[in-house]
C-alpha cells in the first residue's frame, strides 16, 4: 500500500517533469530571451509578494472547481457542467449583491448560498437526464455549459448592465456583499478560508459518511455497488448536485473576492481546470489544494513570462494536457511498477525462505 | 410569422446545408470511432487545429488546397496523439480526448501569436478560402437550384461522404473489422483481427473527417480563424452520432437537425428575440435531440455489451 502510493507520486512527478522538459524546448524553440522567459515562468511567482499572493488567489477558483470534478469522478460520472455552474454562481452572486441590503458577512454568506444552491440546481440537469433517460452526462454537460453561458450574459446584459460603464459589465454590488481581502495590499481575500473549509468538509464527507462511501463504491463498480444495496441512481443524482454546490459557491465566492461588478464576457474556464486539478489529485479532496497550487503556479509564471518577454502565456496549455494524459495513462511505466512488484515479492520469498532455514 | 416566412425561404435552405456541413464531417468521424468502440472526445480540438492549420499553410502557401491538406494532416496527427495515449499508454479515452481540447485551445492561440501576433483573430494572415461550386443544370431548377447549388466544395465532399463511410462500414473488410472490433473486442481478436491496429485507423479516419469540418470552418464557412471558432460543434457532433444511432443516414438526419437549428439561430438574430435566446437553440435542440434518443434506446431490451 506503501509502495503503491509512493508509485503514484513518483508517476506524477515524471509526468510534471517530462511535460515541463518539452514546454522548455517549445520556449526554446520561439523565444529570442529563451532564459529570461525560463526564469520569469519558473520562479518568478516567488519574486513579490504580490505575484505569490496572485498564486494563492488562482488557486482558490481552481480548489473549488477540482472538488466538484473530484466529487462526480469518483462516482464514474463525467459530468463537465462545473464550468457553467461556477459561471451561474456567479451570476447568482451578482444578483444578490446589487439587488438586496444585508448587513456586512450575512450578505456575502447569503449570496454564496444562492450561488451553490443555484450550482446544485443547474448540475441536477444532467444528473437526472443520466439516471432517468440514461442520457450521455458528458455531451448533455457539455451543451448545458453553452447553454449557461448565453443565460447569465443574457440577464447581466438585459437586467444589471450598468451603461454608464461603456462596456458589458454589471452595476456594481454593494460593498456589504464584497468578501474582504485578508492581507491589505493583495487581492488575497477571506474566500481561502472557505476553500480551505471546503476541503476538509469534502474530504470527511467522501471518506467518514456512508453517502460518500456510495459515491466511491458507485464509481469503483455501479453494479456491485447496486447488488450489495446502494441505490446506484440516487448516488449519481447526489453525487453531480453536490459537485454543482461546490462549483456555484466557488463561483460567487470569486466573484465577491475578486471582483466589484460582474465583467466576465466569456466563461472563465475554471471547470475545465477543475478536470486538470481533479486527475492529478486522482479525486483526492487532501491532495486538490496541492495539484490547484501547482496550476496556479504554472499560470502565473507564464503570464509573467508573457507579459516581461516575447513568449505567449498559451505554452501552459501544452503542459497541461501533456501532465492530464501522462497521469491517467495507466501503462505508463507500468515496467517500472512491474519490477518493483516483483522485486517486493523476491525478497519476501528470500524472508520466508531465510526463516525456514532457521 | 416572420419566423415561418424564414424557414421557408430557399436562402434558409441553403443556410441549412451551410451550418450542417462542419457537424456532418465531425458526426461522421465520431461514428468512425465509435463504432470501432472508442469515443473521440477530441473531435472538437481536432477542427480546432486543423481549421487553423488551414489558414496558417494556405496564407503561406497562396493555395486553399495546400491549406486544405495542412488542415488534414494536423488532424490526423491528433487522432494519432490520441490513439498512442488510449491505446498504447491506456489513458482513459475521455480524459485523452479532454486533454486534447484543452490542447487544441490554448495551443492554437499560442500558435497564432507566433504567427499573427494576435490572441483572437487571424485577420492579418491573407488566407485562402476552397471554391463554391455552382451545379450545372441543377442551379437552373428553382427552389432545388438555390438550395442545392453554390456551396462551398467540402459541402459536397460532406455529402459524398455520407455514402462513402456507408460503404466503408459495410461494403469493405475494414468496416467489418471495426464493426467487429467496436462490438466485441475479444472475439475480434481470436479471429486474428488486430484489436488496436484497427482502432488506430477508426480514430485516423475519425481525425481526418474531422479536419475537413475543421477546414471547412475556416476557409468557406467563412474565411479566417479567431479562437474557439469551433464553438461546440465537435460535441454536437457526438451527441449527432449518438441520436443518429450510429448509422450513416441516421447521423447524417441528425446532423441536418442540428444545422436547421444553427440555420435558425443565425437567422432569428434579426427578430426582436433576445440574440442569447437564439445562439443557445442550437444546445438545447442537442440536449433535447439527445434525450429523446437514449430513452428510445433504454426502453429497447439492452443489447448484450462486453463491460
Amino acid at each position: 500500500m506503501h509502495k503503491e502510493v509512493l508509485f503514484e507520486m513518483m508517476r506524477t512527478l515524471v509526468a510534471i517533469f517530462i511535460s515541463l522538459i518539452i514546454a522548455f524546448i517549445i520556449i526554446f524553440f520561439v523565444s529570442t530571451q529563451p532564459t529570461e522567459a525560463l526564469s520569469k515562468f519558473l520562479i518568478g511567482p516567488f519574486s513579490k509578494i504580490r505575484y505569490f499572493s496572485n498564486v494563492i488567489e488562482m488557486s482558490i477558483p481552481l480548489i473549488f472547481n477540482g472538488l466538484a470534478i473530484s466529487v462526480m469522478f469518483q462516482a464514474n460520472q463525467f459530468n463537465v457542467g462545473a464550468e457553467g455552474a461556477f459561471f451561474m454562481g456567479a451570476v447568482a452572486a451578482t444578483i444578490v449583491g446589487i439587488t438586496m441590503n444585508l448587513p456586512v458577512g450575512v450578505h456575502s454568506i447569503f449570496a454564496i448560498i444562492c450561488g451553490g444552491l443555484l450550482g446544485g440546481f443547474l448540475l441536477f440537469i444532467p444528473a437526472i437526464l443520466k439516471t432517468k433517460w440514461n442520457a450521455n452526462e458528458l455531451v448533455s454537460s457539455l451543451m448545458l455549459n453553452y447553454i449557461l453561458y448565453y443565460l447569465g450574459i443574457f440577464i447581466i446584459n438585459y437586467y444589471l448592465r450598468d451603461v454608464n460603464a461603456g462596456y458589458m459589465v454589471s452595476y456594481k454590488l454593494n460593498s456589504s456583499a464584497l468578501i474582504p481581502k485578508l492581507i491589505p495590499g493583495t487581492r488575497l481575500h477571506y474566500g481561502v478560508l472557505f476553500a480551505v473549509a471546503m476541503i476538509v468538509i469534502i474530504y470527511y464527507f467522501m471518506y467518514r459518511t456512508k453517502w460518500g462511501y456510495a459515491i466511491r463504491m458507485t464509481g469503483l463498480n455501479e453494479k456491485f455497488a447496486e447488488y450489495s444495496g446502494i441505490r446506484v441512481n440516487f448516488v449519481i443524482l447526489y453525487a453531480q448536485i453536490i459537485g454543482g454546490i461546490i462549483a456555484g459557491m466557488g463561483g460567487a465566492i470569486e466573484l465577491l473576492g475578486m471582483y466589484t461588478r460582474f465583467e466576465w464576457q466569456k466563461l472563465p474556464g475554471y471547470g475545465w481546470d477543475g478536470v486538470i486539478v481533479a486527475i492529478l489529485a486522482r479525486n483526492n479532496p487532501v491532495l486538490v489544494p496541492l495539484a490547484a497550487f501547482f496550476l496556479s503556479y504554472l499560470r502565473i509564471g507564464a503570464d509573467l513570462m508573457a507579459r516581461m518577454t516575447d513568449v505567449p502565456s498559451e505554452v501552459v496549455s501544452v503542459i497541461q494536457a501533456l501532465v492530464i494524459m501522462l497521469v491517467a495513462a495507466e501503462s505508463f511505466m507500468a515496467k517500472w511498477r512491474h519490477k518493483m512488484v516483483i522485486k517486493q515479492a523476491k525478497e519476501e520469498i528470500s524472508m520466508a525462505n531465510g526463516g525456514n532455514s532457521r | 410569422m416572420k419566423i415561418l416566412e424564414i424557414i421557408f425561404s430557399t436562402s434558409f435552405g441553403y443556410a441549412i446545408l451551410r451550418v450542417t456541413t462542419p457537424i456532418l464531417f465531425a458526426a461522421l468521424g465520431a461514428i468512425i470511432s465509435d463504432r470501432a468502440g472508442v469515443i473521440n472526445i477530441a473531435l472538437e480540438g481536432t477542427m480546432l487545429m486543423a481549421a487553423l492549420w488551414g489558414v496558417i499553410v494556405s496564407a503561406f502557401t497562396h493555395s486553399a488546397w495546400l491549406g486544405l491538406l495542412a488542415a488534414v494532416i494536423s488532424g490526423i496527427l491528433m487522432s494519432v496523439i490520441l490513439a498512442y495515449f488510449s491505446l498504447n499508454l491506456k489513458t482513459n479515452v475521455v480524459l485523452a480526448g479532454i486533454a486534447l481540447n484543452l490542447f487544441a485551445s490554448g495551443g492554437t492561440i499560442f500558435i497564432l501569436y507566433l504567427v499573427a501576433h494576435d490572441k483572437g483573430i487571424s485577420s492579418s494572415l491573407k488566407s485562402e478560402v476552397l471554391p463554391q461550386l455552382t451545379l450545372p443544370l441543377v442551379d437552373k431548377i428553382p427552389v432545388i437550384g438555390p438550395i442545392f447549388s453554390g456551396h462551398n466544395i467540402l459541402t459536397y465532399i460532406a455529402l459524398l461522404a455520407v455514402f462513402l463511410v456507408y460503404i466503408l462500414l459495410y461494403k469493405t473488410p475494414l468496416g467489418l473489422r471495426i464493426r467487429a472490433v467496436g462490438e466485441n473486442p475479444d472475439a475480434a481478436d481470436s479471429v486474428g483481427i488486430g484489436v488496436n491496429k484497427t482502432r488506430y485507423i477508426a480514430l485516423i479516419l475519425s481525425g481526418l473527417l474531422a479536419s475537413f469540418g475543421g477546414a471547412y470552418m475556416s476557409m468557406g464557412y467563412v474565411s479566417w480563424f479567431s479562437t474557439n471558432m469551433t464553438a461546440g460543434r465537435g460535441f454536437i457532433a457526438l451527441a449527432a452520432e449518438a441520436m443518429g444511432k450510429g448509422t450513416p443516414l441516421g447521423t447524417f438526419l441528425s446532423s441536418l437537425l442540428f444545422g436547421f437549428a444553427g440555420a435558425l439561430a443565425n437567422n432569428l438574430q434579426s427578430l426582436r428575440i433576445p440574440s442569447e435566446f437564439v445562439q443557445m437553440i442550437p444546445y438545447i435542440v442537442t440536449i433535447i435531440g439527445l434525450v429523446i434518443y437514449s430513452s428510445s434506446q433504454a426502453s429497447k431490451p439492452r443489447k448484450f455489451k462486453e463491460e
